[in-house]
């Protein structure tokens, strides 16, 4: 496992890796914001937190479908599927070295980028820590799409389809989550004990249902 | 607080989906039927069917 | 092998598409006769009845925009119970219960959302809301889109069916959330007035042209559901006389 595990983490980290280029998505699609919405600093720092969320998803969601990608073109896929360990537990450290690779580094970016839209401090941190916290979830769910659409042409866009209905949720909390950190009345305990259960619940459902997908497409 | 218009929009909105899902389902099933009656006139038989044939031409 | 007898004596011999067409031959013209019945009816009780004091006529919309909800999510649950009986039983129609069940449970919940947004225009004073209830009907319509997307672009129908049947199942989550958000949440989406412990909150006026219209919508749903089953055993068997066809002409050259 521990072999997977770093086999997966220098393969997404050397020059045909999606780590890279995640980053520099999420800091194209944060950087124009500003360009399209005007320089009302004040407007930016509202939207700021909303802004960076929604960046990290679209850049996990546009790294997911080389989740299974590479190993489908070289055919060891096929061999993945056929080990003795389970399928899940082979889905699942995939999906945490991915994460390591493409998630976290979104993590890392987000305080940057936070300066782009003028965030405050406190903006910052509790945008950091619900996608440190969230972008997990993204990345479960995201397996489930990545396994199903494997097996199809072009299969990437409909991954990013397939799994958008179900990160919402994820969304929606994580941005409540930092929202109520930032203003409000609204605690920020309920929605980002939420955010930890939703990652947990789809660190077991999205490996399995993967897993599910992945032996029924190989065929 | 009568809004006609929303009401009647509604019950108009739901009455062409509900005759554009049933034509459409409807016509989908005319259109296979002919392909198959086609198939069937050209002699492409089902393979329980054309078992006690023989080879069809 | 020739000669399959239509005769159904056990539901599993549903599972057979010779049978399960001359079954649904007989079916289909008495519930599409009943459901145009019960339409009727309901939406005869619909305009005859008394408007509610507080909305006037609008209440009206509730007799098409809360069956088409119910719908919705039966259809749903529908497909999720194909999508167990495709992975765990391989029953052969199930696939094709699941795939032709998309497009009109996607169409209710349309029908779900348009009324719905139409009642709240005069009522809350806007078109849309995103709260608990409203955001998540609108993420299972996208589901449905996503789940009809993914049937369309597979070649395979088995393989198809089963990957499908994955992402229903995944999806299922969203039905609960659906059903409870009024409760788990403040919504602007008024609270469970009819499925509830205590009985239903609505006077039994309103309540009969309700039912009548549910009934008629569950009826039509399953009249359209039969239809589409038996469009895609066509479409499937077109297929493969196709390719049989086309295997015999390739050997006589």
């Amino acid at each position: 496992m521990t072999a997977l595990f770093l086999r997966d983490l220098k393969l997404s980290v050397r020059a045909g890796g999606g780590a890279l280029i995640g980053i520099l998505f999420f800091l194209t699609v944060v950087a124009v914001i500003p360009f399209g919405v005007g320089p009302d600093l004040k407007l930016l720092s509202r939207i700021g937190p909303a802004i960076v969320w929604i960046g990290a998803l679209l850049a996990c969601l546009l790294g997911l479908d080389r989740l299974f990608q590479a190993e489908r073109d070289d055919g060891s896929l096929d061999l993945l599927v056929m080990q003795e360990t389970p399928l899940v537990l082979t889905v699942l450290i995939k999906c945490a070295a991915h994460w390591i690779a493409t998630g976290l580094p979104l993590v890392i970016a987000s305080p940057l980028l936070g300066l782009f839209m003028n965030m405050s401090e406190t903006a910052i941190a509790a945008t950091a820590l619900t996608l440190l916290v969230g972008s997990p979830a993204i990345t479960f769910i995201g397996a489930v799409g990545a396994a199903v659409a494997v097996a199809l042409p072009r299969g990437g866009l409909l991954v990013s389809i397939l799994v958008l209905p179900l990160a919402i949720p994820v969304l929606i909390f994580g941005v409540s989550a930092t929202y109520a950190a930032v203003e409000g009345p609204q605690p920020f305990l309920p929605p980002f004990l939420i955010l930890i259960a939703l990652t947990l619940f789809f660190a077991v459902l999205g490996p399995a249902a993967a897993a599910l997908a992945l032996r029924n497409t190989t065929d | 607080m009568t809004h006609p218009f929303y009401v009647f929009g509604s019950y108009g909105f739901a009455a062409v989906m509900i005759l554009a899902i049933i034509a459409w389902t409807w016509i989908d099933g005319r259109l296979r039927r002919r392909e198959l009656a086609a198939l069937e006139a050209s002699g492409i038989r089902r393979r329980s069917q054309r078992a006690p044939e023989g080879d069809a031409k | 092998m020739s000669d399959i007898s239509p005769a159904i004596s056990r539901f599993s011999d549903l599972a057979n598409p010779t049978r399960f067409l001359a079954f649904s031959a007989r079916l289909i013209p008495w519930l599409a006769a009943i459901s145009a019945i019960l339409f009727a009816i309901g939406l005869y009780l619909s305009f005859s009845t008394e408007g509610d004091y507080q909305q006037g006529d609008t209440v009206r919309i509730m007799y098409i925009h809360v069956p088409a909800a119910w719908l919705s999510m039966m259809c749903y649950t529908i497909m999720s119970m194909s999508a167990i009986g495709t992975l765990v039983w391989r029953h052969p129609l199930a696939d094709v219960a699941g795939k032709t069940a998309a497009p009109l449970g996607a169409a209710f919940t349309l029908i779900a959302l348009v009324t719905g947004s139409l009642w709240g225009k005069p009522m809350w004073g806007t078109y849309w809301v995103w709260d608990a209830r409203l955001t998540s009907v609108f993420i299972l319509f996208l589901m449905y889109l996503g789940l009809i997307a993914l049937n369309r672009a597979m070649d395979d129908p088995s393989k198809a069916a089963r990957v499908a049947s994955v992402l229903t199942l995944v999806g299922f989550i969203n039905i609960p959330i659906i059903k409870f958000s009024v409760d788990w949440w403040n919504t602007l989406h008024q609270s469970e007035s009819i499925m509830r412990l205590d009985g239903p909150a609505i006077d039994t006026a309103f309540l009969w042209p309700l039912f009548i219209m549910a009934l008629a919508f569950t009826l039509l749903f399953f009249t359209l559901h039969l239809m589409a089953i038996r469009n895609e055993i066509w479409r499937r068997r077109i297929a493969a006389q196709r390719r049989i066809a086309a295997r015999m002409a390739s050997r006589e050259e």
